[in-house]
């Protein structure tokens, strides 16, 4: 990706129907969206409003049935599944609401996970990781399995893997959400640091106006499009 | 290339390592596999342990000369002037007494019980020529002597002493009306010969009513070349309706018909449980797929492609079925290798002492049997796995 002024994102009447049986369901209809570099931008609306179906689409994870999608000056909507596989690697983090972690794994090798898709020695990957997680707050913590790391902890582990191959765009899916309060707090300051410090690009979904307090934009779905408002 | 085998290794590591929290399944489907393993290996030691028997009997510098028209010795007929235009062939070896190396040999079967069993079973017994000894070449005394010419008798092949009782060094033997005794125990390098009891042709012409009549003669030839010049002299001569067959050809033929009927049994139940053990390996990596399902889909997202996953839950399913491969063949060469008993031989209509044979090879192809189990019963979990919808998947709990 290039570091010029032109935006990040850019998101051009995008619709996505799924079939179930005979039915047709739209989940997203027509929608445009722009996002420049180094914004924090919350995506909220009620369930069904289409914001997990946005998030995949930016993560490379499904394709719109119409319209584009363009990161970082490229056109992902067209890309090959094996092409694609790479594409989020080399430029996609993502955060998940159960975390995702591998359970067999300690935090240490989850977070090195992304790094075996790269050209990196073990002794390369061994220093990004040690560095990820140092970002995250968790070096004490390092050889410990998930089971032995609270929900907080977890989610930080899960950042360190977002955060470790040193993606422009973070794509988080309710990061939150598992979370308690305190927790949750703590999570949404790493990530505003990771914001504000390290410039990362992030886009966040969740239902907590708590949490899109944090961003430096919100923007909200209803029936698959943007709506100018929050809903009451 | 680097970066897709450390992508197979990470994932293959990740799930070998969830097998503990399945292991009841993971265990089964191992378990059936070592049950089609043990069969297989079980039964087709059988036929090698057989086959090998009568491998190590022939020799191919010797030939069996038997009555133009038969196929065993049982219904061979030769007179004692056969026998002895026989042994003034050319092509036969001779001793240093300038004597030929032809025995000429009656085979009649007797009956004897078992030891394992009780039950009488049909064991032979050959009366031979003094020539014998040096024809075989391989005969040695681990137990008493040669019997004496013109005496009641006997020696006993090693396997058939083990097999069937009464036949110890100083015992006797009761046949019809004659008693013989035994004197010594040989061994004919683990060939057909150890089954068989062995005295002198002219005593048991008379206690068998035979007159002066045998089966067939054994020659020894200077070279195993020398065969057609021996079988070509021996049939352009009209006083003679015979036929001579290299050794080694006469007892692989002898083998054939166990051995491929044992080797059809054994393989044909070896695939019927074969077909079972693949379910149970199905069963247990769909299972295994479905409760990854969102570790997959995640190692997806984050860049992994579908061809590791594949691979590598078709790795997961060859280490499974080869450690029920390996299991089934230890305890397959633990139960059965060397396991002595005898059976028929329908050439001659009476026992040869084996013993079951668990052989490198036949351990190779059982453990190939696992691995063709372990693949197949991979594959469709496998592709199911390498095209589970990640957007979908990664929101299952």
């Amino acid at each position: 990706m290039t570091t010029d002024q032109s935006p990040l994102i850019r998101i051009a009447e995008v619709d996505k129907t799924y079939r179930r049986g005979a039915e047709e369901i739209r989940v997203l209809a027509g929608l445009s969206l722009t996002v420049q570099r180094g914004e924090f931008l919350a995506l909220m609306g009620p369930s069904g409003s289409g914001k997990s179906t946005l998030l995949n689409l930016l993560g490379g994870l499904d394709r719109p049935t119409k319209g584009t999608v363009e990161i970082g000056g490229e056109r992902i909507d067209t890309l090959s599944d094996r092409r694609l596989a790479g594409w989020r690697a080399r430029h996609v983090g993502l955060v998940f609401q159960f975390y995702n972690l591998l359970p067999v794994m300690t935090a240490e090798r989850n977070v090195e996970l992304p790094l075996l898709l790269t050209h990196l020695s073990k002794a390369e990957r061994r220093k990004h990781v040690a560095t990820a997680i140092a970002v995250v707050g968790l070096t004490h913590r390092k050889s410990h399995y998930p089971r032995q790391l609270s929900g907080g902890e977890q989610q930080r582990v899960g950042i360190a893997r977002a955060i470790v191959t040193d993606p422009t765009l973070l794509l988080c899916d309710e990061p939150t959400g598992d979370l308690d309060r305190k927790s949750g707090d703590e999570i949404l300051s790493l990530l505003q640091t990771l914001n504000r410090e390290q410039g990362k690009t992030i886009i966040m979904v969740t239902h907590d106006p708590h949490a899109s307090a944090r961003a430096s934009r919100t923007v909200h779905l209803d029936k698959g499009q943007l709506s100018a408002a929050a809903p009451a | 290339m680097l970066n897709w085998l450390s992508q197979i290794s990470a994932i293959t590591l990740a799930n070998l390592k969830t097998l503990p929290e399945r292991r009841g399944a993971a265990i089964a489907a191992a378990v059936g596999i070592a049950g089609v393993v043990t069969v297989l290996v079980g039964v087709l030691s059988i036929a090698e342990g057989f086959q090998r028997v009568l491998a190590v009997s022939g020799s191919p510098d010797v030939a069996i000369v038997l009555r133009s028209g038969s196929d065993t010795e049982m219904n061979s007929g030769l007179t004692h002037e056969d026998t002895r235009i026989i042994a003034d062939a050319p092509g036969l070896a001779r001793n240093a007494a300038i004597l030929p190396l032809a025995s000429a040999e009656l085979f009649v079967v007797i009956n004897l019980p078992k030891r394992s069993t009780g039950t009488d079973a049909n064991v032979p017994l050959r009366g031979v020529s003094p020539a014998a000894f040096d024809v075989r070449g391989n005969l040695t005394m681990v137990e008493g002597r040669r019997f004496e010419p013109g005496k009641n008798e006997v020696i006993v092949g090693v396997g058939a002493a083990r097999q069937f009782s009464g036949l110890d060094v100083g015992r006797t033997v009761r046949v019809g009306q004659t008693e013989w005794t035994v004197v010594g125990v040989f061994t004919a390098g683990g060939g057909v010969a150890e089954s068989e009891v062995w005295t002198d042709a002219a005593v048991l012409q008379p206690a068998y009513h035979r007159g002066d009549t045998y089966q067939s003669v054994y020659a020894k030839l200077i070279s195993a070349a020398a065969l057609h010049t021996f079988t070509d002299a021996l049939t352009t001569n009209p006083a003679l309706s015979i036929k001579a067959v290299r050794q080694s050809d006469f007892y692989a033929e002898q083998s054939t018909l166990l051995v491929s009927f044992v080797k059809g049994i054994g393989i044909t139940i070896a695939a019927l449980m074969a077909v079972g053990a693949l379910f149970g390996a199905l069963n247990t990596m769909y299972s295994s797929v479905a409760a990854r399902t969102r570790e997959i889909a995640t190692l997806r997202a984050l860049g992994f492609g579908s061809s590791p996953v594949v691979v590598s839950v078709l790795l997961e399913s060859l280490a499974l079925a080869l450690a029920g491969g390996v299991l089934g063949a230890a305890g397959a060469w633990l139960a059965f290798d060397g396991y002595m008993t005898s059976t028929m031989n329908w050439q001659t209509f009476s026992q040869v002492a084996f013993a079951f044979r668990v052989s490198p090879a036949l351990l190779m192809q059982a453990i190939l049997w696992a691995a063709m189990i372990g693949v197949l019963g991979g594959l469709f979990p496998a592709i199911r796995a390498g095209r589970i919808p990640i957007a979908a998947a990664l929101r299952e709990t």
